[in-house]
């Protein structure tokens, strides 16, 4: 047993970030710093109508005012928000109408990471939206979709040509001042996806869009929009690869999510930005508010797997506002070496027989800091609230550390709330009772390990489980199978 | 003059009054300084939350009572646990009553933090542990220890054992329209000594009272501990309990609390376990109704491996009443072997009852077992169902489960007389007479 561990250790150590290439594509980069002339800049770059170059003066209004938070359990060096560039994009903005017509040496980028796009579109029946330091390039399946009504392209093509439905809904579930980081990317976001699947339609493919982080230098800061109207269906999937770079990079997103009267929106993502090397150096900040809001009826489930990241801070939540809406949350984080997180979810019981489910699994490694901070609140107001939350961490190695906030607010006798943590290493009897049946040790870990996370796993689509185990064996599996 | 201003400026009166040359001084001196700086918490800090002092500090305190009242026993012989004989340490408006006291120095020492304090005999101990485990920066801990003056002290050698419970009791007559208190009590177990303490809080009129009360508890090898807490206080009366225990190899301390009364009721429960195979445990029954609120701050801090640690916590709220549990594990990087297990179960009998829980786990070793769960909850319906079915009335039956949902707690008491007089107490909480013991 400690043989193993000691070797699954030192194995996790030397791993190399395998995703670590930088594609050599000329950017257009705008110079460093922040002011009210590099945000005007920013929007006059992106082709802009006035309304959004006068929403995101705003919100750095509301951002200059603002402070960083620093009530999450994570050590690090706060980012010079002056020595960031906030804009950069692949310089030759090329609008594909085929795949063949898109740049080989981006196509070769995609491959490394394991996701060719025409192995997508045959195989699995992706529509891709790539977003690649911040502005979508390629947009797939456009036409299939555009058949049944749904809207699928980047923020800034839906800021053009759908500004009703932006307009409406931007900012609805996270207001621009509604924490420091959401008000920055409010003032900057670069691009995003946006998407909104109309009356009674169930979309028919999983959605699908990747982040990478590729100029040095630079911050993503990307705004996700979902709109799912009455009674349709989404399920949408994000993926986040950054190649290796040596100094921090600032990654803040924001997600919103809008489930109209019986909508259902499935949000997936797989996280895996740089996690910095084993001394701890370099690796993405990966701040992002996540929220989506339940109307009647709704339904709105999240599923993570984080395995990336020198430091995560981020809490995809769900406010049931709708009487019967249901919110769901399953993560899994994994942190290794000197990676950071403190994630977790917020479910906001408004309305009556709102239904919330938290399972979130835990696994640090190394010289790592796991955290989960999650809320469940019930209002007066939610009649028959249930939640249950389950939280689990597994701990490799004695220098790293798991921890569990909850924080449960009740004001409502009918709410039934059932909270369960629990804190261990790998079993020695579960070794044992593997190594009795003629496994050896090392595929008793990865069998355990894989079982610890596997409740998480299946919710996620089929063709993103594969992507998210092979992540997971990157981070700890494919040491120890 | 608010409440904080008022207390720094009484410091001074306070200082004509005690030994300026007495080494204490000095803690005292830097506590209050402390105290200054930090002022009253507020809701912004994370372990304040849930609770607000605003209210209680827009009272006039009066922090010196003038004179010294005396009682009958006739008159508060149901607050004592009068069916059993025991020590006792009593406190009339915060000045020692030796009419109703009863303490001792043969073998063990039950008596006066005041005399510890003063007499150069004990210059030695309170050398070694006053003010050695509790906060010297928590602001209302340090409030306490710059006015300590008065209060129980404890000594137990090693291989002793009192011959009966020391019960410690906090009257306060009302002869002050309001009154704030801050007892200091010290107790120390050495090696194999064994010590069983109640401590009750008890307000004889509806006048304002605040009591801030520390207790540094040290229980050397093999000492055990049992400490019980008794707080059904007038609806008038605030009480806030900060508790510090040390504890050294194979020790085993037991901290009961009950909460049934006051106010506002915040206790901060600090456990410290600084060897190994220690046993903590801490029990809690909360059961509020009208406008009380109580917060369980609880800390069990894990610094030595193979250690155990036990919580449990039951709540029961109705009316508007408002319970917090904030409970926190921490085990350190070479505590490993560790087995903490927390629990808070909560029932809500009232829409307008609040509960807010907090369970934290901060785990830095990794052969442990540790774990929590948080339950919020109502009365099984299928139960009560059962039972009404069966000709219980629908009142009794709903306090017979309550009993059942905080008989976890209750079994563990070790003296029998306090668990009469605890079921008695939930008895008339729920206003019902069940006509049996659990």
């Amino acid at each position: 047993m400690a043989y193993t561990e000691e070797e699954l250790k030192k194995e996790l150590e030397t791993k190399e970030y395998e995703y670590g290439f930088y594609t050599d594509i000329t950017s257009d980069t705008l110079p460093i710093g922040l002011n009210e002339d590099v945000i005007i800049a920013i929007s006059k770059k992106k082709e802009e109508p006035d309304w959004m170059t006068a929403w995101r003066l705003e919100s750095y209004k509301y951002w200059l005012e603002m402070v960083e938070p620093n009530w999450a359990n994570i050590k690090y060096k706060k980012p010079d928000f002056q020595a960031i560039s906030y804009y950069s994009a692949p310089n030759s903005k090329p609008k594909y109408n085929s795949l063949d017509e898109v740049d080989p040496e981006l196509l070769d980028t995609f491959k490394k990471l394991g996701i060719s796009l025409d192995e997508q579109k045959k195989l699995a029946g992706v529509a891709v939206d790539i977003v690649m330091d911040s502005v979508s390039v390629a947009t797939t399946f456009k036409k299939t979709l555009s058949e049944k009504g749904i809207i699928f392209c980047s923020i800034s093509e839906a800021i053009k040509e759908h500004p009703e439905l932006v307009k409406k809904y931007m900012g609805s579930v996270v207001p621009q001042k509604d924490n420091f980081y959401a008000a920055l990317n409010s003032a900057v976001f670069s691009d995003g996806s946006f998407c909104y699947i109309p009356k009674g339609v169930r979309c028919p493919m999983e959605l699908s869009t990747y982040f990478r982080i590729n100029q040095a230098g630079t911050g993503q800061f990307e705004r996700t929009l979902v709109i799912a109207d009455e009674g349709s269906y989404v399920s949408y999937l994000e993926g986040c690869t950054a190649p290796s770079r040596d100094e921090n990079q600032l990654h803040a997103a924001v997600v919103e999510l809008v489930a109209l009267d019986h909508a259902e929106i499935k949000y997936s993502t797989v996280q895996n930005w740089y996690p910095g090397n084993k001394e701890g150096k370099g690796g993405v900040f990966n701040f992002v508010t996540k929220r989506g809001l339940c109307e009647k009826n709704a339904k709105i489930s999240w599923t993570q797997v984080e395995t990336g990241s020198a430091i995560t801070w981020k809490y995809p939540s769900c406010i049931l506002k709708g009487d019967n809406s249901i919110g769901e949350f399953y993560s899994i984080a994994v942190t290794n070496n000197f990676q950071q997180a403190d994630t977790g979810t917020k479910m906001i019981h408004l309305g009556k027989n709102t239904r919330s489910t938290i399972i979130s699994k835990g696994i640090s490694a190394g010289k790592s800091q796991n955290s989960y901070r999650g809320l469940v609140q019930v209002n007066s107001r939610a009649e028959n609230a249930r939640n249950f939350s389950q939280c689990d961490s597994l701990l490799m190695g004695n220098e790293c550390g798991a921890h569990t906030f909850p924080y449960i607010e009740v004001k409502n006798k009918s709410a039934q709330i059932e909270h369960e943590a629990t804190t261990s290493k790998i079993g020695e009897d579960q070794i044992f009772y593997c190594n009795q049946r003629g496994i050896p040790t090392e595929k008793a870990i990865a069998l355990i390990v894989n079982g610890f996370s596997k409740e998480v796993l299946n919710k996620l689509p089929m063709e993103f489980a594969v992507e998210a185990q092979k992540l997971l064996e990157i981070s700890l599996e494919g040491s120890v199978g | 003059m608010d409440l904080k201003e008022k207390l720094i400026s009484s410091f001074m009166a306070f200082e004509s009054d005690v030994d300026l040359d007495h080494p204490v001084h000095d803690i005292r001196s830097m506590a209050i300084k402390n105290f200054e700086r930090k002022g009253f918490p507020t809701k912004k800090e994370e372990a304040w939350k849930y609770t607000s002092l605003n209210g209680l500090q827009k009272i006039d305190f009066t922090i010196f009572p003038k004179e010294t009242n005396a009682l009958e026993y006739k008159d508060v012989k149901k607050y004592f646990l009068h069916e059993i004989d025991t020590y006792k340490i009593v406190f009339i408006d915060g000045i020692y009553s030796s009419y109703l006291s009863e303490t001792t120095h043969d073998g063990v020492d039950i008596c006066l933090m005041s005399s510890a304090l003063t007499k150069p005999m004990y210059e030695a101990i309170i050398d070694v542990y006053f003010n050695k485990i509790a906060s010297r920066d928590e602001s209302l801990t340090t409030l306490n220890t710059a006015f300590s003056r008065e209060g129980a002290y404890i000594y137990i050698p090693k291989n002793k054992m009192p011959k009966k419970p020391i019960e410690i009791l906090h009257f306060a007559t009302g002869n002050e329209a309001t009154l704030l208190l801050q007892p200091r009590n010290l107790i120390i177990a050495e090696e194999n000594a064994e010590l069983q303490v109640i401590e009750r809080h008890q307000s004889l009129t509806t006048n304002e009272v605040l009591t801030n009360s520390v207790t540094e508890i040290f229980a050397a090898k093999n000492a055990i501990v049992d400490y019980y807490k008794v707080q059904n206080n007038v609806g008038t009366a605030s009480l806030i309990d900060n508790t510090y225990i040390d504890q050294k190899d194979k020790s085993v301390v037991k901290v009961h609390t009950f909460s049934f009364g006051g106010n506002l009721t915040r206790n901060n429960l600090n456990f410290y376990q600084n060897g190994e195979y220690i046993d903590s445990t801490l029990k809690g029954v909360t059961i509020l109704g009208e406008k009380q609120h109580v917060d369980h701050c609880t800390l069990v801090h894990h610094k030595q491996p193979n250690c155990e640690s036990h919580q449990d916590y039951k709540g029961i709220y109705g009316e508007n009443s408002t319970g917090v549990f904030n409970g926190k594990i921490v085990v350190d990087k070479i505590a490993q072997k560790t087995d903490a297990f927390q629990q808070n179960n909560n029932i809500l009998i009232s829409d307008k009852a609040t509960i807010n829980s907090k369970p934290q786990l901060e785990i830095f070793a990794d052969d442990v077992k540790c774990s929590h769960g948080c339950t919020i909850g109502q009365l099984d319906e299928n139960a009560l169902f059962y039972l009404r079915s069966r000709g219980i009335p629908k009142k009794e039956a709903q306090a017979l489960l309550m009993y059942a949902f905080a008989n976890n707690v209750l079994e563990s008491v070790r003296i029998p007389e306090l668990k009469t007089r605890i079921n008695k107490l939930i008895a008339n909480k729920l206003g019902v007479n069940l006509g049996f013991n659990l």
